[in-house]
């Protein structure tokens, strides 16, 4: 049985400075602030050009308390095999190496070296902050943007193309872990992240990010729409050990209740999906619930 | 000790020499050989370094930027359309000031496809802040290594080393192989100023201002423009180190040359042909004919090109009558990049002292086209009897 991690229990030692450059509400600091905490003081960071950039401020001031290297947009994970192989020819088995991408910067121009970093199997972290977009260059559509979802260059119609599964693609390298989180649910990030520190080779974690000026909506209503994701059974948590499935927290929790709350409010919630129609929900709904009755299945 | 081998293992014996911690590299002809041997060496344990096989030459560059930063003596090698898909990359190495060692092996870039010799694409980064060391044979390859980490880790700038793919790179030559001991009392172990690590944290390449700003402490941090600024001003200074390093290098191996250029028959010559790399040597042949013939000709092969030494080739072309550039490469729209730096040199060093000579623009070779050493020497013997063209001439072209 794993400790499972409650705010009591959670480790007080902060490595992301108070008063960051993020923007208000935003999902990516609570689960930066976590994730730092489970990576712990023995880490060095990776990251490319994203929202985390303006997050860990401006030269000669950073918000983050950890050694940061800051790397091309397409270099991510081939920065992180770098470091680790000065890392190995120093006899340094114990320093943690942690990339933090946005979605853009994984899903579409990271990917290639993401691809190569997890095939040659070095032994990192990586972390995709998935808030649907890239929302550091004022919100235009990535390749895990949802379908249906307004954006800078999607203005009208929406994104017309389904999101890109990502943690299935990096499930394909066979890794020895793949997880999928939500800032809405740092403590399952947390756990996670503990979970797999001694496995080997790269570590895929896949993190939805409730964004305010990218998805449209009150900042104060972040977690509620990142739980709502979870809730209606429409993004979910889970991890992959060594090839095994399982649902985490509340998804997990889902399985015994069989009740998804209808994603018609998750959608209703935020202002990007406004031109969804309800026949384009409903036909949402239903590959959700076929998603789910597969989930049901798996676990009878 | 002497051995006979080809440009690529002398390369890569230089590398294994100055004791590279982390080599990352992507497969592309004519450099395939170069990082075949280091793999090698690694693999079998005669080499204690990390080979990283990476998935592209992007992450080849990614790789050895982050494990500099890291605190490893870095190298990696590419050619052609391998350097230009560094081009990011290549821009970030030198604004990190990062020591690493690059060799380029000279290569045609695309579109059409060729995989044969000219220089475009190493002179294509030229105006991207890292020094630029050209080699016209194979001894001069791997000592230019070893010079080349030296000399990046003294002023923290990275480095190029170019030679022709091919004709230096795949052919056989004698040369001396420099002895471990000496090339480790030449160059120390590589000590940088900050490496990554956990116990001194810090934020590298973050975003930087237009404008300087008042740290933590309140004193006055760099904006992008002073950190640019002082990368410009290294590397003009840089020149002196190289030539520190010369002296070095030729009080522990005593072997010596002029660190920027590397004249033949040029003393009492009116005409001096001047290039890069492997053609220096092969004009030399052309230039024993015209001397027969009594035409006052030498060639100064130009091994420093960025930073630019531009005072030592003014001083050494002052009072002669022409000069002849002959080059693998041009800036498309206008002539050979090298013809435009020298024209540049001599007219701030001699403008107005009546000393300044005319210079003609000559291409070659371009793609792997065979340059006629017969060719060659018609082409000087022409430009040393008055100016062929105003444009860059192209040597053998067939329209």
């Amino acid at each position: 049985m794993q400790v499972k991690t409650n705010i009591l229990s959670l480790p007080t030692q902060e490595f992301v400075h108070p008063g960051t450059r993020a923007c208000t509400g935003c999902g990516l600091s609570i689960a930066y602030r976590v994730g730092l905490k489970a990576l712990g003081k023995d880490t060095i960071l990776i990251v490319p050009p994203s929202c985390l950039t303006v997050l860990q401020g401006l030269f000669p001031v950073a918000s983050t308390k950890l050694p940061c290297l800051n790397v091309t947009f397409a270099s991510t994970a081939a920065a992180a095999t770098g470091v680790l192989a000065t890392l190995k020819t120093q006899g340094n088995d114990h320093t943690i190496v942690a990339a933090w991408g946005g979605d853009g910067g994984t899903s579409d121009i990271g990917l290639q070296a993401l691809s190569g970093a997890a095939e040659r199997g070095d032994n990192f972290i990586y972390f995709c902050y998935d808030n649907e977009g890239y929302m550091n260059t004022g919100v235009q559509r990535s390749g895990t943007t949802p379908i249906g979802a307004i954006t800078a260059n999607t203005p009208f119609k929406g994104k017309q193309q389904q999101k890109k599964d990502v943690p299935a693609i990096m499930a394909a390298h066979k890794l020895s872990y793949v997880a999928a989180c939500s800032a809405a649910y740092p403590l399952d990030l947390y756990d996670k992240i503990k979970n797999c520190m001694n496995l080997p080779g790269t570590k895929y974690f896949h993190i939805h990010i409730p964004c305010p000026p990218g998805w449209g909506y009150d900042p104060r209503y972040g977690i509620k729409i990142g739980r709502l994701a979870v809730e209606t059974g429409y993004y979910d948590l889970y991890e992959i050990i060594n090839g095994e499935f399982r649902l985490t927290a509340a998804s997990e929790k889902l399985l015994e209740k069989r009740k998804l709350v209808p994603v018609r409010e998750y959608f209703r919630s935020q202002s990007r999906f406004k031109i969804l129609s309800d026949f384009q929900i409903d036909e949402i709904q239903k590959q959700i619930d076929a998603k789910w009755e597969g989930y049901y299945k798996k676990g009878e | 000790m002497h051995i006979i081998e080809n440009g690529n293992t002398a390369a890569a014996l230089g590398v294994k020499l100055c004791r590279a911690k982390v080599i990352a590299a992507y497969p592309i002809t004519p450099q395939t050989p170069l990082t075949e041997r280091l793999s090698e060496y690694v693999e079998s344990g005669e080499m204690k370094a990390e080979y990283i096989p990476v998935e592209s030459e992007h992450s080849a560059l990614a790789v050895c930027i982050a494990a500099s930063s890291a605190g490893a003596r870095v190298f990696t090698a590419t050619s052609a359309n391998g350097l230009l898909y560094m081009h990011e990359q290549v821009q970030w190495a030198s604004g990190a000031r990062l020591p690493i060692v690059m060799c380029v092996v000279n290569r045609a870039v695309g579109a059409p496809w060729n995989v044969w010799n000219d220089q475009q694409d190493s002179i294509s980064q030229r105006d991207t802040g890292w020094i630029q060391l050209y080699c016209a044979d194979h001894q001069q390859i791997i000592d230019t290594v070893i010079k080349a980490y030296w000399l990046a880790e003294k002023v923290s700038i990275p480095i190029m080393v170019c030679y022709d793919g091919y004709i230096l790179s795949h052919t056989y030559m004698p040369f001396d192989l420099p002895d471990q001991k000496k090339v480790d009392e030449f160059l120390p172990p590589f000590k940088p100023d900050y490496a990554l690590n956990p116990d001194e944290p810090a934020n590298l390449n973050t975003v930087t201002l237009p404008d300087v700003r008042l740290d933590v402490q309140g004193e006055l941090a760099h904006g992008y423009m002073e950190i640019r600024y002082l990368l410009q001003e290294d590397l003009r200074t840089t020149l002196k180190d190289a030539a520190e390093a010369e002296t070095r290098f030729a009080r522990i191996f005593g072997r010596s040359e002029d660190p920027y250029l590397e004249p033949y028959r040029c003393d009492d010559a009116d005409y001096v042909a001047v290039g890069m790399g492997s053609i220096t040597y092969q004009m030399r042949v052309c230039i024993d004919v015209l001397r027969k013939e009594g035409i006052k000709i030498g060639i100064m092969g130009v091994r420093f090109y960025r930073p630019f030494p531009d005072e030592a080739i003014a001083n050494a072309l002052k009072r002669k009558k022409g000069i002849i550039v002959v080059e693998k490469a041009l800036s498309y729209g206008y002539e050979g990049t090298l013809a435009s730096d020298l024209k540049s040199a001599l007219y701030e060093y001699l403008a107005g002292t009546g000393t300044l000579p005319s210079v003609q623009n000559f291409i070659a070779g371009i793609g792997g086209r065979e340059i006629h050493t017969n060719d060659l020497t018609q082409i000087l013997r022409a430009a040393s009897q008055g100016r062929v063209s105003k444009e860059p001439t192209w040597i053998g072209l067939k329209l």
